[in-house]
């Protein structure tokens, strides 16, 4: 008997499973010191214990029994799941626009995974139509899976490809594209793909889900419904993160690719433009443009794709106290670019004056961004900051770190000349850097004051 | 002859053998083969909620909330990749459900916005102890599955469940009843109101720890499903760590008859209200079955039955009551449907409430917006009907069925009516249905099945040990039937046995019964009779519990006064728990009398009686006497002394 026919069991209970000849997906009667249970045995997490037999009930719910109260059990039949979301072929309607979805992994359609108990996606024109048939309303749709990685497994080489499909895709002339994604680092790649793909013709779409669409509340269907509609409909062409406005089905915002953070581990409405205003609230049945200014649609091909990433830029989260030796182990490990997270206007101790001077006399490119995420850097209020500035450390605005790490690594793979690498850094592609923050550009409310809880009551959270 | 269907509902019920419940014999279930069986719900009383850290139990009005979200729910695959029936029919409804949230008891959790924190432990361990006193087989590591609620009573769509037993039994005096599961979930949401496509719920419940224990339709009459439901519920009480009070017992009562399907029962409050329900229940299957061959004789082609429609234009309708306004009219044929639509279901309602119920759950589609050919008392007059039949170009055994409302839900309102219709061929369809007060119930859903379930991927299974079981088993509360079967021993009243049961009050009374010899039937006649009595008359104040009563019973015997003083001293006791016992004493003006004392008062008390009375009735003397004494006597002396006092050859001589 093969490996396949035990999934997942290991030590006890898969001698257990082989003594008795029982089989995964079979039907079995299970006799122990604690009574007799009856069910289908299934397979079994990787990470769970060997001391249990997981069984689903005729009730439909799983139990697990404990291997040491086996008195005997016995096959009695064998039913194997076919899971399957059920394919439909994605209708085409003329006069609709053409999207391309480009599969990447993450949880728009997903399913069970026995492997890691966890869930794995889906997706395939078919599946999702099956799963989400209102998309046929909005455009034509085509998907390509480039990759399946989990989100936190996102990087540069992935940013690369995802580069140059887009700009393969529009070559050959569609209307808009989507970007299924895990969310962990969809405002990462919404940056790198800003920056590598500049003078966009068409709408480029990030979208993913907070709740996996195994599970009849998730967000999934809906997210998707909007990136489609903003991608084929929307006169906005800019790499875009489109996500729940609120955590309430009700709308979702269009977000710049370059101010957009995960703000909330599990919130539906966890991606919140920050330092600005997003660019767009969107629908099913409408895109309502909160920002006057943005990159217009258009019907030419001239996108600009700089497909370049360097692996050797990393980032310093700055902690008090915080040691040489850190920044020392960075610059000895080969890195050429850090980004420091500091604290404040953007400060760090004296302790690590020496360990940066090190670093900028063996030409590391250092910029400094925020902790406070809100807030442009001013290093001149302060001795300390003029200190850095003057030992090689450049401020980088109200850049994001993330972005900030992003954009140094994008042009780190294309230069190394400090003069040029500061430039580019300090020259905005699209909004990383903003002249100026609105005054609702920062909105974090607090619960408890009165007006607040008013609020929070007549608006839907 | 003319059509009247009121004579036809009325023919129909005869047919049927529909006899009111005062009147069903055990032999009438027999032999409609009553079957049916409880799904017993009970809160469990933990300082917290079940998979978060919100406070349990802590209750607001609808009105009172800090923030409100909606939410949409779509149907999604089992884990055998199947999609739920329920679940698809709930998605037609295209509801929006709205959650009223109070910051005091509900969390991001609730809200499905974070993701579960560890099973609340002290829950899992009352449902243990439970499951092992219902003889449960206990699993080996509890799973932790999703189970899918479209409806919106639960805004992640799915309620967190766990098996913890299979397998059990409960013991009724008179019979076995075998158990299937037990699981531990959590609570849902309140409804608020539901109009049109809008649902609002609130969430103050949400997450509460319940059980849910299932049996097999072992009942065999209506009266045995409320002794096993009676018998459940007393059992989770006798651990003393279940929630009591309104809405934290609930049940849902499976019923079938013979050659009918299991229909559920939803929410039945009251175990008093479950004879009515069942009973029903089974004549409304019955009466579908009945119909069921009606239909296969009058219907030739039954897989190629199909409904027509037309639309009708306003104005057709002339009253004004009728007027649709903006809406769309559709006007459905039903071939071979005459005598059906106005066919007995249940007492006061028949065949077409069964399409007029599933309109409002699927359709968003309410009463008045609808009539049909066979309303008893016509709403239409024949012209109009005639006009639209001929339309409709119906036949003489055709019925039909007007509906109007929003355009958007008329197409989901003709498949409705068709697919119940195509269902009467069948006989009963499976159903969960809501209970009304009135012994009735109405469609609620179609009745899930176990496609609904998902693995839990955000749990890890938690292993249950055996030393861990068997601890726990050491610890148990005697069974009931022990109890029921001690109480019958002590010669105690029957009629106490459910005020001791559902209050708990067994193991007090065992105590106060072997620490402080009170006499067992006295004990139980007090607490089920004077004490429930006591309970519903005064207002009972904060602070007051059942133990006082074994302080109260000690002291009377240290005081050496009998016992039955408790009588009197029961209302002050249950009015002002904080009161001593003196002084309670004091305030119901109590003295301690000599029998001696006691029995002189006789004489004065039998001349009062006799007083300008020729003749005098000794019952009456004794009881007038006694009347007047009793007060002195009560916790003195024993009343059966007095009375033998009275009677004795001492005073009657007179």
């Amino acid at each position: 008997m093969n490996n396949d026919i035990f999934q997942g069991y290991k030590g006890d209970a898969l001698k257990v499973l082989q003594q008795y000849k029982v089989r995964v997906w079979g039907t079995a009667t299970i006799d122990t010191t604690r009574g007799v249970f009856e069910g289908t045995v299934l397979p079994r997490a990787e990470n769970d214990d060997d001391q249990h037999i997981v069984i689903k009930i005729i009730t439909g719910y799983n139990i697990g029994i404990d291997v040491t109260t086996i008195k005997t059990m016995k096959e009695t039949g064998y039913k194997k799941a076919n899971y399957k979301i059920p394919e439909k072929e994605f209708p085409i309607t003329p006069g609709l626009p053409k999207v391309k979805l480009f599969g990447t992994g993450g949880t728009i359609a997903s399913r069970l995974d026995y492997r890691t108990g966890a869930v794995i996606p889906a997706f395939s024109p078919g599946e999702l139509y099956g799963a989400v048939p209102e998309l046929a309303d909005i455009c034509n749709l085509e998907t390509e899976k480039v990759f399946a990685v989990f989100s936190e497994n996102m990087g540069g080489k992935q940013y690369v490809s995802l580069a140059k499909a887009i700009g393969a895709e529009i070559e050959k002339g569609v209307d808009g594209i989507v970007i299924g994604h895990g969310t962990d680092t969809l405002h990462h790649t919404g940056a790198a793909l800003t920056f590598m793909c500049q003078n966009l013709p068409v709408p480029v779409v990030l979208v993913g889900s907070q709740r996996s669409s195994d599970r009849p509340s998730s967000d999934a269907a809906l997210n998707l419904m909007h990136a489609m509609k903003a991608a084929g409909h929307s006169d906005i062409a800019e790499v875009m993160v489109c996500m729940f406005g609120p955590t309430s089905d009700e709308y979702g915002l269009l977000h710049k690719g370059t101010r957009v953070r995960k703000m909330h581990s599990s919130y539906r409405s966890t991606f919140r433009t920050i330092g600005d205003t997003p660019l767009a609230m969107i629908s099913r049945k409408e895109i309502t443009p909160i920002k006057k200014n943005y990159n217009h649609r258009r019907n030419d091909k001239k996108v600009k794709i700089l497909p370049y990433f360097s692996d050797e830029v990393t980032m310093l989260y700055y902690s008090p106290g915080m040691k040489p030796d850190v920044l020392d182990a960075m610059v000895d490990a080969g890195y050429k670019g850090i980004i420091f997270v500091g604290t404040g206007l953007g400060h760090v101790n004296k302790e690590l004056y020496p360990a940066i001077e090190r670093a900028h006399a063996r030409g590391v490119h250092m910029f400094m961004t925020l902790q406070t995420i809100w807030g442009y850097v001013q290093m001149f209020v302060y001795d300390t900051g003029r200190d850095m500035m003057a030992k090689g450390i450049i401020p980088a605005g109200n850049m994001l770190p993330e972005v900030a790490w992003v954009k140094l690594s994008w042009i780190l793979g294309q230069t190394n000349d400090p003069e040029k690498v500061k430039e580019m850094m300090l020259t905005p592609v699209n909004d990383e850097i903003t002249l100026r923050e609105p005054y609702n550009g920062y909105l974090v409310y607090q619960g408890g004051v009165p007006e607040v809880e008013e609020f929070i009551k007549k608006v839907h959270k | 002859m003319q059509f009247d269907p009121k004579r036809n509902y009325e023919d129909s019920r005869k047919k049927t053998g529909y006899v009111p419940r005062e009147k069903a014999t055990r032999e009438v279930y027999d032999k409609y083969g009553f079957m049916s069986g409880l799904e017993v719900h009970q809160q469990l009383l933990t300082r917290e909620k079940l998979f978060c850290h919100c406070p349990a139990g802590i209750y607001n009005k609808s009105d009172d909330f800090n923030a409100e979200l909606i939410r949409h729910m779509r149907p999604t695959l089992s884990e055998l990749g199947e999609y739920d029936g329920t679940a698809l029919m709930e998605f037609k409804t295209r509801k929006e459900i709205v959650y009223h949230i109070n910051n005091e008891n509900a969390c991001t959790y609730e809200i499905d916005d974070t993701p579960p924190f560890p099973i609340n432990r002290q829950a899992l361990e009352i449902a243990l102890e439970i499951s092992l006193l219902s003889k449960l087989n206990i699993v080996g590591e509890v799973h932790i599955t999703r189970k899918q609620y479209l409806d919106g009573s639960i805004p992640a769509g799915f309620q967190r469940t766990a098996i913890l037993g299979v397998e059990g039994e409960v013991q009724l005096p008179h019979k076995k009843i075998r158990l299937i599961q037990l699981s531990i979930e959590e609570d849902s949401c309140r409804e608020i109101s539901d109009v049109g496509h809008r649902r609002v719920y609130k969430t103050d419940r949400l997450g509460m720890p319940l059980i849910e224990t299932v049996t097999y339709p072992d009942c065999a009459t209506p009266d045995e499903v409320k002794e096993a439901c009676d018998y459940i519920r007393f059992l989770n009480r006798s651990t003393g760590k279940v929630r009591t009070g309104i809405g934290a017992a609930r049940q849902d009562v499976n019923v079938s008859c013979k050659g009918g399907t299991r229909v559920e029962i939803k929410g039945v409050a009251h175990t008093k209200w479950i004879p009515g329900l069942t009973h029903n229940e089974m004549f409304r299957q019955w009466a579908l079955l009945q119909i069921k061959k009606q239909l296969t004789k009058k219907v030739k082609d039954i897989a190629g039955w199909r409904v027509n429609t037309v639309e009708v234009v306003a104005g057709t309708l002339q009253k004004k009551e009728l007027l649709p306004g903006n809406n769309k009219i559709v006007a459905i044929n039903l071939p071979g449907f005459k005598g059906v639509l106005s066919h007995f279901t249940q007492p006061g309602k028949m065949f077409a409430n069964e399409l007029s119920d599933r309109l409002k759950v699927i359709a968003c589609l309410e009463k008045p917006n609808m009539i049909h050919s066979e309303e008893l008392e016509p709403l239409m007059d024949e012209a109009t009907w005639d006009k639209i039949k001929k339309q409709l170009k119906a036949g003489i055994n055709d019925a039909q069925f007007i509906i109007w409302g929003d355009e958007a839900d008329i197409p989901t309102a003709i498949e409705t009516v068709e697919e119940r219709c195509k269902m009467a061929f069948d006989g009963v369809p499976p159903e969960t249905r809501k209970s009304l007060e009135d012994g009735t119930t109405i469609f609620e859903r179609v009745l899930p099945g176990a496609d609904r379930m998902y693995p839990d991927t955000d749990s890890a299974p938690i292993p249950l040990q055996n030393e861990y079981i068997e601890e726990l088993s050491a610890n148990l509360p005697s069974d009931i039937i022990n109890r029921y079967k001690q109480l019958k021993k002590w010669n105690v009243p029957e009629d106490t046995y459910t005020f001791i049961f559902s209050k708990n009050l067994f193991p007090l009374m065992e105590r106060i019964i072997i620490d402080l010899q009170v006499s067992p039937r006295f004990l139980g006649n007090f607490l089920g009779h004077r004490l429930k009595f006591t309970l519903g008359q005064y207002q009972t104040a904060e602070g007051f519990k059942f133990t006082m009563l074994y302080p109260l019973f000690r002291f009377l015997k240290e005081s050496g006064l009998r016992e039955e003083l408790a009588l009197r001293m029961i209302p002050e006791l249950v009015q002002h728990p904080k009161m001593e016992f003196d002084s309670i004493l004091n305030a119901i003006k109590f003295k301690r009398y000599t029998m001696d004392e006691i029995t002189d008062k006789i004489p004065i008390l039998i001349d009062k009686f006799a007083e300008g009375k020729d003749t005098v009735s000794e019952t009456d003397l004794i009881n007038f006497v006694m009347g007047q004494l009793r007060n002195m006597a009560l916790g003195n002396v024993e009343m059966k002394a007095l009375s033998d006092a009275i009677t004795g050859p001492r005073y009657m001589d007179k």
